[in-house]
């Protein structure tokens, strides 16, 4: 965690927090005996922080699924996995950094994981894009699929992403074709596969990697079709009104699960994912194992039609009387 | 969202008062003044210097399927406004203004019928209810084509027309690019021809699910295509786009695109394209389609 950056409805948590670090410089450098003191600052920290965390708004959610000390994909695959082994490239035109996949380990047992990665300060997110991939990274991305259906792995994504990239080159090389054939494969991928948001899930650049049997969300992240931001500027005619886009669009975890467009919510720990990263990586692993517990035990050709018939079902319309 | 861009080309006040709007139309490439019976016929392309203006949604149908054959599907369908959507103005709102104007009652027209003789099911966009966005109903009718495409054991061509998605229906808008997807999946599986022409403009979910996929990806000459609106693009890397950026003439050139047709041959290619597929004899030569009147 190279900084300590804290979101502006987290500055009484912050102040708190300092409290309780100068107490205990205090009594080690004085020798003073503070557990009571600590005791009332730590109990008034975690109230403080469970309303905090309890309320959020849906902008105050994009916020944190944005939070710089969030743990990333490379995070959770230290947390997580083990035997975590890189692989790299496209094999067409390059090696897109925001996107990184490989083999690992779930409990010993082999599965492909690919996510989108960010970086934690200016020169790792030149490096990352800012985790959001060109034409190659989700090229790269379908490599890897395609691999773990070489071998019949099991697939787990892990989505945090402001969107895919949008420039020059990305269009020159196909954008949007990557996108689009990432999604026809996903769907008839002939493994089980878990698609977990982590923090942002931004359009179809998210969704890119998000095409799965089950669709989980960590209860701070966030899913839209486009970022509330640019929902704000075009239909709100000012990007200052990204509160409202935030409320409108149903951004949150909590909202696309009651939409039915995902299947599970992954409780974070008080204080959001930053707060603890091993409590969050825990309850993650927790309802990766369940769920591909659950798909292993499936036939493929009933996994694909249970896919597509879930896919196949998304949306909702009204029938009228034809005109 | 390319939907609110205006038009490059606009006539001046003073043009317009000079042009009767309902017999004459002004080519915005050429500047030729043409006859607006003699465009139509011409399926809205400017004898002069073939610029391509657009066509709306039944005139693809006119211009693609034989004389009588088109049955159209699922007409009945409409947006349930799932978000009770509502920014400066009701998203129902919109939907009861853009079905006011419009022929149908949603951004695409899908139906069964034949093209030169050949039973398929098709799916023609309507870029002018609220600029072609795909909502749940564009995705919903798109799917059933496909279906009833793997149904009949047929060929699928849908004709986009686009901004990208339909932000008022949220994460559902989003879904309809995996729905569509999924579908292209099955066709794959089975073995059935899909055919995508990209017509102006088509851009954002559009582009990024379907319109890409196809077994051949066709474009009309000046098409606008891409993942990111213009404009995005310009904003994010702050600097000005080159001369012909995203326009179809660059993405056959950059390997994104089979073929430029000409409105004109349209049905003729995707006759023969179709017939190769299917292990169809060639087609005869066939006169030019007439157009119908516009809506
Ligand atoms: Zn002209």
């Amino acid at each position: 965690m190279a900084t300590v950056a804290h979101l502006d409805f987290e500055r009484a948590i912050a102040e708190v927090e300092d409290q309780i670090g100068h107490l205990r410089t205090l009594a080690r450098e004085r020798g003073l005996d503070v557990t009571s003191e600590l005791r009332s600052l730590e109990r008034k920290l975690h109230d403080l922080k469970t309303d905090t965390f309890r309320n959020l708004s849906p902008i105050e959610r994009v916020q944190v699924a944005r939070h710089p000390r969030r743990p990333y994909t490379l995070d959770y695959l230290q947390l997580m996995f083990s035997d975590f082994i890189e692989l790299a490239g496209d094999r067409q035109f390059r090696d897109d950094a925001s996107v990184v996949g490989g083999w690992a380990r779930l409990e010993g047992e082999p599965v492909m994981v690919i996510g989108q990665q960010k970086g934690r300060d200016m020169k790792e997110n030149l490096l990352r894009n800012f985790g959001m991939p060109h034409p190659e990274g989700y090229r790269k991305a379908l490599r890897l699929m395609k691999l773990a259906e070489k071998f019949r792995r099991p697939l787990v994504t892990l989505i945090d992403t402001p969107g895919a990239y949008p420039g020059i080159g990305a269009e020159e090389r196909g954008q949007a074709e990557a996108i689009a054939r990432n999604l026809r494969e996903m769907a008839g991928l002939k493994v089980p596969s878990v698609a977990v948001v982590i923090g942002e899930g931004g359009s179809g650049g998210a969704l890119a990697i998000g095409v799965a049997d089950r669709v989980l969300m960590l209860e701070n992240s966030v899913y839209s079709v486009i970022s509330p931001e640019g929902c704000a500027a075009i239909l709100w005619k000012s990007g200052s009104e990204r509160e409202k886009a935030a409320v409108a669009m149903r951004v949150t975890a909590g909202d696309l699960k009651e939409l039915n467009v995902i299947d599970e919510v992954i409780p974070e720990p008080t204080g959001g994912a930053h707060s603890d990263w091993e409590v969050t990586a825990h309850s993650l692993k927790d309802a990766l194992l369940r769920h591909l517990g659950e798909l292993r035990e499936m036939p493929v050709d009933a996994l694909r039609a249970a896919r597509w018939k879930k896919y196949m079902a998304m949306g909702e319309w009204r029938t009228v009387q034809a005109r | 969202m390319a939907w609110f861009r205006k038009p490059k080309t606009r006539l001046q006040a003073a043009d317009r008062r000079d042009l009767p709007g309902d017999v004459w139309e002004k080519c915005p490439a050429c500047g030729d003044i043409l006859y607006r019976e003699k465009l139509k016929e011409n399926w809205n392309v400017c004898p002069t210097c073939a610029h391509h203006m657009r066509l709306p949604a039944n005139g693809y149908v006119a211009l693609l399927m034989d004389e009588g054959t088109f049955r159209e599907r699922d007409r009945d369908l409409r947006s349930a406004d799932p978000l009770k959507f509502v920014d400066l103005k009701a998203y129902k709102d919109r939907l009861a203004a853009a079905e006011r104007k419009s022929a149908h009652g949603e951004a695409v027209i899908t139906g069964e019928g034949k093209l030169d003789e050949i039973p398929v099911s098709i799916g023609v966009m309507d870029f002018a209810f609220i600029g072609g966005s795909m909502g749940s109903v564009v995705g919903e009718k798109l799917a059933r084509a496909g279906l009833r495409a793997l149904e009949k054991e047929q060929p699928l061509i849908i004709v986009s027309a686009s901004g990208g998605a339909r932000m008022m229906e949220g994460i559902f808008s989003l879904m309809q690019m995996a729905k569509t997807s999924a579908v292209l999946a099955q066709m794959d599986e089975a073995g059935l021809p899909y055919i995508s022409i990209l017509t102006d403009p088509t851009t954002g979910g559009v582009t990024a699910s379907y319109a890409m996929l196809g077994d051949a990806n066709l474009a009309e000459p000046g098409t606008l295509i891409g993942f990111a609106g213009p404009r995005v693009i310009e904003q994010t890397i702050k600097q000005e786009l080159p001369e012909g950026f995203q326009r179809a003439e660059f993405l056959l050139e950059h390997g994104m695109l089979d073929r430029i047709v000409d409105r004109r041959s349209m049905k003729r290619e995707v006759s023969r394209l179709l017939r190769h597929m299917l292990a169809l004899p060639a087609p005869e030569d066939f006169a030019l389609n007439v157009a119908p009147d516009a809506p």
